[in-house]
């Protein structure tokens, strides 16, 4: 027992935080390390979907009627209501935040569960939506298909297959690693609401709520603009 | 205090290597030291596997026939070796080792901000070598290292397991470079301002932001390239709609950074060294810093100059071989500041320095033959030849690979607590650089005149089989330059003097902790009252008294 006393007491006799590892002075420090260390990580994230959002901006130029047309197949509804989902969760992190913060631990559960339901409601409309390119061929592969589909505002015109298969290649690759991403966030998040239900979270020790909520509104920010450059690139009243 | 423990404490200090013993403390130690010794093996490993590559490549054009091997072998040898050598050897070389192990006790910290995802990074290293391996053992690549599409398509050897392996050890880098970035940001001891900080702090603090911002994107390109060839999607295919050119484009946005990635750790090995065996304060201490910053910058805008014959517009390609120009103007502050630096010092010329003399003599000329190849005219011509070969390699073997083993040798005390043996460090110095310019300078002057790269048969222009024989002679000569550090190293670990804490009267936090260094680096928490490079102050009580080095 005096080994294990001795151990949660720093130089100056005070009580320390269990949760302070070995090689950080101070709480505060090991704080502003997780932090910055989640905004580089998140810095190498938007180069990642840098490369994605290029090719689709050069691709978009090249075949800028094609896209049109494959982007009028999508379902512009259940993206919206999808992009509601996602900033609605945004709110419950920010509330999540702001609960462990002030030891608020009924309202830290509720917009932990939250935002696990507002995720996951996500991904099941994305997959409707994968359903139905599938059901219509529309999914880049042996068998795509995408005849009789005119140019928005050229009526005389048809598309061209291959260059809307390029549209749905992004699409796909795009949402996909979008919504890989939210797969991840629902298991830190799922993770996080362990943690918080055992109690952990306090107004001295909520960096993981802090860093987890970091990543979660980028993934949200990556939806909002992947919503309109995929989905209203065509939309005229 | 019993006698026996007082006793051992005597005959041998605690310190990161015997504080435990067995495979377990090694493969799930935290220890950014122990991580450095694992990544060392590893690396090393990969050294002489791509070096073993080169010399079959030199072997075959050795004669102008293609004779030793096939020609699709040929393709597989010289992709493997530029894979494994880029990838797997040069990328992670300073930083994941020297850098692994410094980084942390030059600015004081106890380790560096994220042990754990440390240790992760090498399993994501080992887990890309195994992939890689794998793909090696059965048939390998033969699309160069470069994998352009549309080849890189079509092929069909194992590219995706390639790729994915190149993919998973960018993660490693990626890993690398952000826990470095936040070390030097927070983890700073008292007194450790940025205006202190060692320069081989300040050139890995640019490394990692390139591997931060470029890594990433060659990522999501091999993933793109990797689903096209599986699902034929037509985004980099032609005959498809694609646009092959862009793939040149994200290729090369990583691909250019990365050969600063290698380049900028050795010139922070260069600034310590020169500093301490001239004995002075690096001349321009600031200006050395913020090249390596502006050289991270400006790196990340001259990429197209890859491109200039694959149909880019005129204009585009005028931009770029400007910036292209530009990048060389702080590559040559540092040069001149060496320079300069030796100026008027007290010079040792131990094996530490003759690696930094060879550096700077090949980082130069790799860098003005790298201006040629920025100018339209000429790069046109000289496209695809051994000129372009030459030069790269006087970049990344005379100027990395020159300051990763000076490096290796100058902190080799502290890593392992023996002192090499200097006698032999020297003549493998010798032994390197004359290996090194005979195997590539007659490649400058194939190019030059019109060799191309990448042929295994060159029988149609026999009069290039002297300039071969002779670089293939060169080859041979560094392959033994290699081998003889790496032998000495081992048998000094086991034979070599006990280091003192400070064998070289060097300045730098980590000279002031015992050799090797205790698992939690100082024995008390060092705070900073003194310039970096305070050389002056060190020498001056006992100028006449104490030489450095043996």
């Amino acid at each position: 027992m005096a080994d294990s006393s001795i151990a949660v007491q720093n130089a100056h006799g005070e009580a320390q935080n269990p949760a302070l590892l070995h090689h950080f002075a101070e709480p505060e420090q090991q704080r502003n390390a997780a932090s910055l260390g989640m905004w580089v990580f998140l810095g190498t994230e938007v180069m990642f979907f840098g490369g994605l959002f290029v090719s689709y901006l050069v691709y978009r130029l090249w075949y800028f009627g094609d896209f049109g047309a494959a982007s009028k197949t999508l379902n512009v509804k259940l993206g919206a209501t999808n992009t509601a989902f996602l900033i609605c969760s945004s709110l419950t992190v920010v509330l999540a935040v702001w609960a462990a913060q002030t030891a608020r631990r009924t309202l830290l559960l509720v917009s932990l569960g939250l935002t696990l339901l507002l995720g996951l409601a996500f991904l099941g409309i994305k997959g409707i939506e994968y359903h139905d390119k599938f059901v219509e061929h529309h999914v880049p592969g042996a068998s795509f298909s995408f005849e009789h589909e005119k140019i928005p505002g050229h009526p005389d015109h048809y598309a061209n297959a291959q260059h809307a298969q390029i549209y749905f290649a992004l699409y796909f690759i795009m949402t996909g690693l979008h919504a890989l991403h939210m797969i991840v966030g629902i298991g830190i998040f799922l993770w996080l609401f362990t943690m918080a239900w055992k109690g952990r979270f306090t107004p001295e020790y909520n960096t993981p709520v802090e860093i987890g909520g970091l990543y979660w509104h980028f993934v949200d920010i990556i939806w909002i603009y992947l919503f309109p450059l995929l989905y209203l690139i065509d939309q005229h009243p | 205090m019993s006698m026996a423990t007082a006793k051992a404490q005597i005959t041998e200090r605690e310190n990161y290597l015997n504080k435990e013993y067995g495979i377990g403390s090694w493969l799930l130690t935290t220890d950014h030291k122990r991580i450095a010794l694992l990544y060392l093996i590893s690396i090393t490993f990969f050294f002489f596997i791509g070096g073993f590559f080169a010399l079959l490549i030199r072997l075959e054009l050795l004669t102008p026939a293609g004779d030793l091997v096939q020609a699709d072998t040929y393709n597989k040898l010289f992709t493997m070796h530029g894979m494994v050598m880029v990838f797997f050897f040069l990328i992670p070389s300073i930083p994941a080792v020297l850098g692994n192990f410094l980084v942390p006790l030059m600015i004081g910290a106890k380790d560096l901000a994220f042990p754990r995802i440390n240790l992760l990074s090498w399993y994501l290293y080992i887990i890309g070598g195994i992939m890689m391996t794998h793909c090696m053992l059965t048939g390998g690549v033969d699309t160069g290292w470069t994998f352009y599409v549309p080849y890189s398509i079509g092929t069909n050897t194992k590219f995706v397991e390639a790729g994915l392996a190149i993919f998973v050890a960018g993660f490693s880098s990626i890993l690398t470079g952000l826990n470095f970035v936040v070390t030097i940001h927070r983890m700073r001891a008292p007194g450790m301002t940025w205006s202190r900080l060692p320069l081989f702090i300040w050139a890995h603090y640019a490394t990692s932001i390139i591997q931060l911002l470029g890594t990433p994107v060659i990522a999501i390109t091999i993933l793109l390239v990797a689903a096209e060839r599986v699902l034929h999607l037509g985004i980099f295919d032609p005959k498809l709609g694609g646009d092959p050119v862009l793939f040149q484009h994200l290729f090369w946005f990583y691909s250019h950074p990365a050969v600063y990635i290698m380049i900028l750790p050795s010139m922070g090995v260069v600034s310590e060294v020169i500093a301490c065996y001239a004995r002075k304060r690096p001349f321009g201490y600031a200006f050395i810093a913020l090249s390596s910053i502006a050289i991270a910058v400006f790196g990340f805008l001259v990429w197209a100059h890859h491109l200039f014959v694959a149909g880019i517009s005129i204009y585009a390609a005028l931009v770029f071989s400007m910036l292209s120009y530009a990048v060389a103007v702080p590559s040559a502050v540092k040069v001149f500041n060496w320079t300069a630096t030796l100026y008027k010092g007290s010079i040792h010329y131990d094996a530490p320095m003759l690696y930094m003399f060879g550096f700077i003599g090949l980082f130069t000329m790799g860098g003005l033959t790298g201006l040629f190849l920025a100018a339209l005219g000429i790069d046109v011509h000289v496209t695809d030849t051994y000129f372009v070969i030459a030069h790269f390699h006087y970049i990344m073997v005379g100027g990395a690979v020159m300051g990763y083993l000076g490096g290796m040798h100058f902190w080799w005390p502290k890593i392992s607590g023996k002192l090499y043996p200097e006698g032999w460090a020297k003549l493998a110095a010798l032994v390197v650089f004359i290996g090194f310019n005979l195997t590539f300078f007659p490649q400058f002057v194939l190019g030059y005149l019109g060799m191309p790269r990448r042929y295994w048969d060159y029988s149609h222009m026999p009069e290039f089989q002297v300039l071969n024989v002779l670089s293939t002679a060169g080859a041979t000569i560094l392959g033994v330059g290699y081998l003889l550090p790496m032998m000495y190293f081992l048998w000094s670990m086991r034979y070599g003097k006990p280091a003192a804490e400070n064998p070289w009267n060097a300045a730098g936090l980590e000279w002031k902790t015992a050799s090797p260094p205790p698992t939690f680096n100082f024995d008390t928490e060092p705070v900073v009252t003194w310039e970096a490079y305070n050389y002056e102050e060190l020498d001056a009580p006992q100028i006449q008294e104490v030489p450095v080095g043996r």
